[in-house]
């Protein structure tokens, strides 16, 4: 059935975001007067250390990693509600990163978010028609009270749910309930882009399959485009065009969803593919990934997936990889990849040697 | 055969509150054996969570067993006294959380808590626990155990505490462990570190495992057999093979249609309508009835036991042996039924 479904493919058409050379450095430093007196250095958390990444019209990129790793930072920052350190961030064709308030007041229109909790990111005081019609109102998209209920209305619907419940309060829901207010208040203001920071991670899977469906619908039916933040391989793999995958504030790795699922060439993906649980029962024997995510405010010179790579050698300890592009649109930030080292084929298995890995968290 | 390790039978747990009282786990009855895994899956709500708590007897007032037996080694323990019960924890039956940091007490280093556990249930001098102590920490595969075993907790990563906490399950060699979401706080690659771990523990020491989890990955990987609980009840049990490749509950058979896979495209995944009800407004008959896409009238007026079919045994009246469709029928049924999923939710 796989040939037959089609994968939804925009191809070389417009490109609605461009993000190059972002970066967002936050100072974590101890207070001035214990930094004198301790004569400790300022400590710099390089939580987005530059990322490039382009999507186009109707398509979804997944962004994937481990905690820690600085997928959400990115969110943040294209929604705009983190400042860049530097690169830029165009939002078709116009740079909008580090606008002021009043400067994207009218992008956040066409820009909006869905966040993980939908228990945190409800007010609890407020009933659903008037969370809802928020954005409406604050972009004054309705000319009377009875157009903004009428929309309203028609939201509600559209994400499966009863105009009725408008009247409830959040509480009165359950967590895949919310998440589809959550999502009824993100396309209030009529946006062109969704950013959805692991949208699913906190529902149950039956009702994960809801919400992805009903994404999915709505991408369809409105022309959405989506980042969409997950640490959960498979759902990305479900919902995704194209996957960039993060390690320690880098994209070691993008990719047409399927190349990179299929051939994953950097270390970091194929190591992250294999800790996949096998639901196929095909009794593969699977070896975890050795070593745990370094502390990012220390990360290892070189590469920083150096310590955990099976293929590492002098230079990856040294030189910090490049991007570089690969045959089927692949990109990949890897010495090994570059030089052929890193074989291409099934999921390598490094021995695991727990010892000599713990340094970093120490 | 000898007598399983752990037996429960028609455990029920209420919840007495001001709007009468809720029943958590409503009737259920399974067995572990010695050295099994016995994965305990179901969504949020589904009672697994508070059956493991019932188990190793540390139910939150107002909880209570209302009635039903659990007997581990053929004696019961679920009337014991609190400080009976408090020896019998531990050194019988040891416990992993899913929150490494609040298993552990961020004031006493990891030693001084696993040497504390350790003098509990074992009369070793003082030197001979913290031997013991570094042993395990290596079991568990902490690097460099002698200088790990003064550190605080704080001082350990996410993977590392929940490898302490294992160890300090393991202290008193118990027979069976309630293992609750162990690995849900802990990322994909720490993860599967982990299930190994505990796959490899438990094979060394024989040690049975009830394995509580919302992840069916997680099943597949570690357990023998599944229980698959909806609403406080058990809707299927058998072979994780069985249940996973072939489930025949109409529930389990959604679930698993409703878990995205790396390398099956599909445009939608099959759901589910609905959500799981509410402990005040559990449907009467088949606590799935509304959800489910064959339910005919028995379903909606009485609630159906387990019986067996084929390895694994279900709760559903598809499979009524005195019914007039016998189970090869329903099972094409609940098949056929996955492929014509009813396409909108409507919650």
């Amino acid at each position: 059935m796989s040939e037959a479904v089609k994968r939804h493919d925009p191809g070389a058409s417009a490109t609605v975001l461009k993000v190059a050379g972002l970066k967002r450095y936050f100072d974590v430093s101890a207070p001035w007067l214990n930094r004198m007196l301790e004569r400790q250095p300022r400590q710099i958390l390089k939580a987005v250390d530059g990322i490039d990444l382009e999507i186009a019209r109707g398509e979804t990129f997944g962004l994937v990693g481990e905690s820690g790793c600085g997928k959400s930072t990115v969110a943040r920052l294209i929604v705009g509600l983190h400042g860049p350190t530097a690169g830029s961030i165009e939002l078709e064709g116009r740079n909008i990163a580090g606008l002021s308030r009043t400067q994207m007041a009218p992008v956040r229109r066409r820009l909006q978010m869905i966040f993980q909790d939908p228990f945190a990111s409800l007010n609890p005081r407020w009933r659903v028609r008037d969370i809802v019609a928020e954005p409406i109102r604050a972009f004054g998209l309705e000319a009377d009270k009875a157009a903004v209920e009428r929309r309203v209305g028609e939201l509600l619907e559209q994400v499966r749910l009863n105009p009725r419940d408008g009247e409830k309060f959040p509480h009165e829901f359950s967590g895949g309930q919310r998440q589809r207010i959550s999502i009824a208040r993100a396309l209030a203001s009529n946006p062109e882009f969704l950013v959805c920071d692991e949208p699913t991670s906190a529902l149950d899977v039956s009702v994960q399959a809801q919400i992805l469906n009903l994404m999915r619908d709505l991408q369809r039916d409105l022309g959405l485009t989506y980042l969409f933040i997950s640490h959960n391989l498979a759902v990305v793999y479900h919902i995704s065009n194209r996957v960039g995958v993060m390690y320690l504030g880098k994209m070691v790795e993008q990719a047409p969803a399927r190349t990179l699922f299929a051939t994953p060439r950097h270390p970091y993906t194929r190591l992250l593919l294999d800790t996949i649980p096998d639901l196929d029962m095909t009794g593969r024997e699977r070896t975890p990934v050795a070593g745990e995510v370094p502390n990012p405010i220390t990360p290892p010179p070189g590469c920083s997936f150096h310590p955990r790579c099976p293929f590492a050698n002098d230079r990856c300890r040294v030189e910090i990889p490049k991007p570089i592009a690969m045959p089927g649109g692949a990109t990949v930030a890897c010495h090994g990849v570059e030089e052929d080292r890193v074989p291409v084929g099934p999921v390598l298995a490094p021995p695991v040697a727990p010892a000599g890995l713990s340094g970093a968290t120490a | 055969m000898t007598d399983p390790l752990l037996q429960v039978r028609n455990l029920v747990v209420e919840f007495p509150t001001r709007r009468g009282t809720l029943t958590a786990v409503d009737d259920i009855s399974f067995d572990i054996a010695e050295g099994e895994v016995l994965g305990v899956v179901g969504e949020s709500g589904a009672g697994k969570s508070m059956t493991g708590a019932a188990v190793i007897g540390l139910l939150e007032p107002p909880g209570r067993i209302a009635s039903g037996e659990i007997l581990l080694e053929g004696r019961r323990i679920d009337n014991l006294r609190y400080e009976q019960m408090r020896r019998i924890r531990g050194r019988q039956i040891g416990a992993i959380f899913q929150d490494p940091l609040t298993s552990l007490n961020p004031l006493y280093s990891v030693g001084r808590q696993l040497v504390e556990t350790i003098q509990t249930h074992t009369d070793m001098s003082p030197t001979q626990a913290r031997a013991r102590t570094v042993e395990l920490l290596t079991e568990v595969g902490i690097p460099a155990p002698e200088r790990r075993v003064d550190q605080y907790p704080h001082q350990f990563s996410g993977g590392m505490r929940q490898r302490v906490v294992i160890a300090l399950a393991l202290c008193a060699n118990p027979r069976l462990i309630i293992a609750d979401e162990p690995t849900t706080a802990l990322d994909v690659s720490i993860q599967a570190q982990i299930i190994a771990l505990l796959k490899r523990l438990c094979r060394e020491h024989g040690t049975a495992v009830m394995l509580v989890t919302h992840d069916m990955g997680v099943i597949a990987e570690t357990a023998d057999r599944v229980a698959v609980m909806y609403a406080g009840r058990i809707a299927e049990v058998g072979p994780v093979r069985e249940v996973i490749k072939n489930a025949k509950h109409p529930y389990t058979h959604g679930l698993m249609g409703s878990i995205p896979a790396i390398g099956h495209d599909a445009e939608r995944l099959a759901q589910i309508p609905g959500s799981m009800p509410r402990l005040t407004d559990i449907p009467p008959g088949c606590a799935f009835n509304p959800r489910c896409l064959h339910a005919f009238d028995r379903c909606r007026r009485d609630r159906p036991e387990l019986v067996p079919v084929a390895d694994g045994r279900v709760s559903c009246w598809l499979y009524d042996p005195a019914g007039s469709r016998n189970s090869r029928e329903a099972r094409a049924v609940v098949a056929a039924g996955a492929e014509s999923r009813v396409e909108r939710t409507d919650v």
